[in-house]
């Protein structure tokens, strides 16, 4: 039986719990932070890249230690890494055909009416 | 030299000749993973993409839209932050679980997956109480995009977290007993599953803020 | 005391070691006969034949599935043809009886009947027969056997594979039953008009759900068998090249697909929800404005479809050219050329095949950038494809080529490609597009591709491993008939489709263009090539007839008719055996194509067959009695 993460063995396993636990700490605390950050009076772009960069930092937490990624194989590192240049098209693409479209490709625009729904319906 | 391995034959409960699958639960040595695992990870790279298709529209219509609501002024940011605290707890419930089951405890295990599966529960209670409150005040997928991509995101995502529910529900439950016949095995599948189910979390840790606080 | 040596073909062994394989020999007829006439064990015939999760058998189910669909869409493409023809005429009345009077009143075709058949012979093709053809039947059947293994590395995962894929594909052909017919906006499914379409749409929708559900078992299936599962010896570059064409495709599925599965939820969710996803404001049907939130964008539909479909015409090319690979090394008895470019250039493609969707959109109005952006990463897609088939050419040229039918599929096949892949060059240049987008010049070009390119590979692997799967061999005789027949009719109907299309004839029209003045002059060529589609029709008939008769009155084969190096020749019995494939599993020693290997006693050295060890000096007295058998004493 080969050994190549550590995680497996008994006596790992009983470390790692106490890792387990300081990291859903962080993460409680990123949580809130979020939520806090998204409080203040800044502008919209700001707001767009706190609340990523704090996704980004808590999902990382998830990938690295929850999921053991920090230990897994470059397999997967690989399978991961292609997905996510994939990932990066995908979601540029479209976005980008109408950034540079020529003309007015979209018609009428929608007007999202807040007004009958501004109060917060719990 | 031994170049005459048999095909690999053990009788399984019935009596029939079952194939055994090299590399089910021992490793390979030149990729280091059992089949499952690496299987579990394309999955997810599968799921990358589906819910990338799912951001990407959202990118799409919302910058192209001229004017598009603050998510903290419609949907309810205080049941959404719960359920954030929630889902991060039930991974970490899923990992004890894991951690349990590899120390031969099956009792344990099988508590700490009853545990997540609460927290599943919870989840999917807190999500019907917000779109219950958003139907009563006739706020429907087509209200307006805001809503479509709102319960659309969400709702697939809890589609997966329900998927994965069942799943932890037939493996404390009737799968269990594969715990003493295929012990390895049996613990590969948790840890499989919990794979899955980390990566559900991963999907909502985004979702979260993109939907509701920005 | 000496020991006895006995010579065995071109081994000297000791007697021992003879005994030793003799009894290994006994063995293997012995489980053969105990799979022939049952082992005891009883395998109830629903879990061995309807819910198997045997690779080989799941493989036969996907084949005879694809098949009989493969049937259904080129009828359907008769039917289309017909009309395109003799616009207005009516059909045979036998004919108008099952196409019912909500389709073809009087036998004479509806124009919305038309536009279904349409979007169903492209759906049909596409997903419910090509890709099951040659990834679900081909690559189910051979990849475990190629790479030595004893099935797949998730058998019951196989096995649901096949059981969504027959549910959505009967799915999709229940929807020519429902209130309104089959699904009407292309396979293409272009939203508004897929959002306003009647009841069948909704099926095409679900229905694809299914089968992208099957698609993404299945490519998790392969890509961890091929990685996990090797056998001994079996390193990456001594993989069948059919195998790396069955990884890179298995990518492709696994990345390509759920886009496509979000926006048919998407669709789902504006057909039945009334959603606007795809829905643009202002919309205005038949003068009365559509109630709805609107703001959303068509387009959105356009780039996540196209986003699966770029890469699913490579998923329909690439096993092809595996199976080509494989008939043409072992018909040339010659390594395949250049076997490291092929490796590259398929991963490559495969790479490429993700960046280059918009393509298909040129004409909606994407700026310049965008534009040159995937006319640019489209020109450099036609690269790989190139070199994979000038290696194919190059490995023709010095090799000793034996003319059966799979050689003279695979032979056809490359000039076919290049024809197909020829046309698509200007496709993709964005000015050129202008001209030629949505007219036949497309139908031509992606029909090459896939009719003589990807179907001609499909025959070619038919021919060459029916053997393997039946034991049987099919008739060359009704073979080459079926070969010529299809060869010139299929360019027959395809090759017009070019002339078609510079005029400017556009596709999806139900008349055939009768109504456009610039389609007048090349009007005529709508019945040679309708004339060409029945010949092709009646050249099916000795394949047909051949695939059924050769199953029990064929000739009878061993392990490897065609003496092949690859592992499911070399290594595994025809049909292989029920269970775990191999008698002992096969340990690999040397490259896919080692055929002609200089000073071997035969044109091909299968890849499972150890180094011999050199053979001891005959004995100086000659022993005296019969040369090959000769037992000679010898000092131990």
């Amino acid at each position: 039986m080969s050994d190549h993460a550590d995680h497996n063995s008994p006596e790992a396993i009983h470390k790692e719990k106490r890792k387990y636990f300081i990291i859903f700490g962080m993460l409680g605390v990123l949580t809130i932070l979020t939520v806090t950050v998204s409080r203040l009076d800044v502008s919209h772009t700001l707001h767009l890249v706190l609340a990523l960069t704090i996704a980004l930092v808590k999902g990382s937490l998830v990938a690295a230690y929850f999921m053991h990624l920090l230990s897994e194989r470059k397999l997967v590192f690989a399978v991961l890494g292609l997905t996510l240049f994939f990932f990066a098209i995908l979601l540029w693409g479209p976005w980008h055909h109408h950034y540079d479209a020529m003309g007015d490709d979209l018609g009428q625009p929608q007007q999202i009416d807040t007004t009958s729904t501004t109060t917060k319906t719990h | 030299m031994d170049s005459h391995a048999h095909a690999p034959h053990a009788a399984d409960a019935h009596g029939h000749a079952e194939l055994e699958i090299p590399f089910t639960v021992e490793i390979r040595p030149d990729t280091g993973l059992y089949n499952g695992k690496l299987g579990i990870w394309l999955f997810l790279a599968s799921e990358v993409m589906l819910f990338g298709a799912l951001f990407s529209a959202l990118i799409l219509i919302r910058t192209s839209a001229p004017n598009w609501p603050r998510g903290s002024d419609i949907l309810n940011v205080p049941l959404a932050t719960l359920n954030t605290f929630v889902l991060i707890a039930s991974s970490v419930t899923v990992i004890l679980a894991w951690a349990n089951l590899r120390l031969g405890d099956l009792k344990w295990g099988r508590i700490w997956l009853g545990v997540t599966l609460l927290c599943g529960f919870g989840f999917m209670i807190i999500k019907a109480i917000e779109y219950g409150t958003k139907f009563s005040h006739h706020l429907f997928p087509k209200t307006n995009n805001f809503f479509a991509t709102y319960y659309l995101m969400t709702g697939l995502h809890g589609l997966h977290v329900l998927g994965g529910m069942v799943v932890f529900a037939y493996l404390a439950g009737p799968g269990a007993k594969m715990f003493n016949t295929k012990r390895e095995q049996f613990v590969n599948r948790v840890e499989v599953t919990g794979l899955y189910w980390h990566f559900v979390d991963l999907v909502w840790i985004f979702l979260f803020p993109i939907l509701y606080l920005l | 005391m000496p020991k006895r040596q006995l010579r065995v073909g071109t081994q000297w062994l000791y007697v021992d070691e003879a005994e030793k394989l003799l009894r290994e020999a006994i063995r293997i007829r012995d489980e053969e006969q105990r799979q022939l006439h049952g082992s005891g064990h009883h395998q109830s015939f629903i879990s061995k034949y309807i819910f198997s999760t045997d690779h080989k058998w799941i493989g036969v189910q996907y084949g005879v599935t694809a098949l009989v669909f493969l049937l259904l869409g080129f009828s359907m493409m008769l039917l289309m043809r017909y009309q395109l023809a003799w616009p207005g005429k009516p059909f045979h009345p036998l004919i108008a009886k099952f196409l019912g009077a909500s389709n073809a009143p009087g036998g004479i075709m509806l124009p919305e009947f038309y536009n279904q058949l349409g979007a169903m012979h492209g759906t049909v093709m596409v997903f419910l027969a090509i890709v099951p053809l040659a990834v679900g039947a081909f690559g189910n059947y051979l990849v475990p056997l190629q790479i030595g293994a004893p099935d797949m590395a998730f058998p019951k995962l196989n096995m649901a594979s096949y059981w969504c894929y027959l549910p959505g594909g009967l799915l999709m052909l229940l929807s020519f039953a429902v209130p309104g017919g089959a699904p009407s906006s292309g396979w293409t499914s272009y939203p508004p008009l897929s959002v306003i379409a009647t009841r069948g749409q909704d099926i095409w929708l679900l229905g694809m759900v299914l089968l992208i559900t099957s698609s993404l078992l299945g490519s998790v299936n392969f890509i961890v068998t091929i990685v996990q599962l090797r056998a001994k010896g079996m390193t990456w570059m001594r993989l069948p090249f059919f195998v790396w064409a069955q990884l890179v495709t298995a990518f492709l599925l696994l990345l390509a697909f759920p886009p496509l599965e979000a926006a048919a939820f998407m669709q789902l969710m504006d057909r039945v929800f009334e959603t606007s996803f795809f829905m643009p404001s202002g919309l205005v049907i038949s003068g009365t404005p559509l109630v709805r939130a609107g703001g959303g964008n068509p387009l959105l539909w356009q780039h996540l479809f196209w986003f699966l479909a770029h890469p699913e015409v490579y998923v329909l090319i690439l096993p092809g050219m595996g199976i080509i690979a494989e008939v043409i090394a072992n018909n040339t008895r010659k390594p395949l050329w250049g076997y490291r470019s092929f490796v590259g250039a398929s991963i490559f493609l495969g790479f490429m095949s993700f960046v280059v969707w918009a393509h298909h959109m040129f004409m909606t109005g994407m700026g310049t950038v965008i534009n040159s952006f995937f006319q640019t990463t489209t020109m450099i897609i036609s690269i790989p494809s190139v070199v994979i088939l000038s290696a194919l050419l190059i490995t023709l040229w010095g090799g000793s080529i034996r003319l059966n039918t799979p050689m003279m599929f695979a032979l056809a096949f490359l000039p076919m490609f290049a024809i197909g892949g020829l046309t698509g060059l200007p496709l993709g240049l964005a000015a050129a597009d202008i001209h030629l987008h949505d007219t036949y010049y497309v139908i031509g070009h992606f029909h090459y591709v896939v009719a003589p390119g990807t179907i001609f590979a499909m025959f070619a692997g038919i021919y060459y491993w029916y053997p393997k799967v039946t034991g049987k061999r099919l008739s060359e005789r009704l073979g080459k008939l079926h070969f010529f027949g299809s060869f010139i009719f299929i360019n027959g109907v395809f090759f017009p489709m070019f002339i078609q299309g510079l005029a400017g004839v556009s596709r999806r029209l139900y008349d055939g263009g009768a109504q456009y003045e610039h389609a007048k002059p090349v009007l005529h060529w709508n019945v040679f090539m309708t004339v060409s589609a029945f010949g092709l029709l009646i050249a099916q008939i000795p394949f047909i007839i051949n695939f059924f008769k050769s199953m029990v009155w064929g000739e009878r084969v061993g392990a490897n008719p065609w003496e092949a190096t690859t592992l499911e020749w070399a290594a595994a019995t025809s049909p292989p055996l029920a269970h775990g494939n191999f008698a002992t599993m096969p340990v690999v020693y040397r490259g896919p194509y080692e055929y002609s290997f200089p000073g071997h006693e035969f044109d091909y050295y299968p890849q499972n067959v150890p180094d011999p060890t050199p053979p001891p000096a005959p004995p100086p007295d000659g022993g005296g009695g019969l040369p090959q058998a000769a037992v000679a004493q010898k000092e131990s």
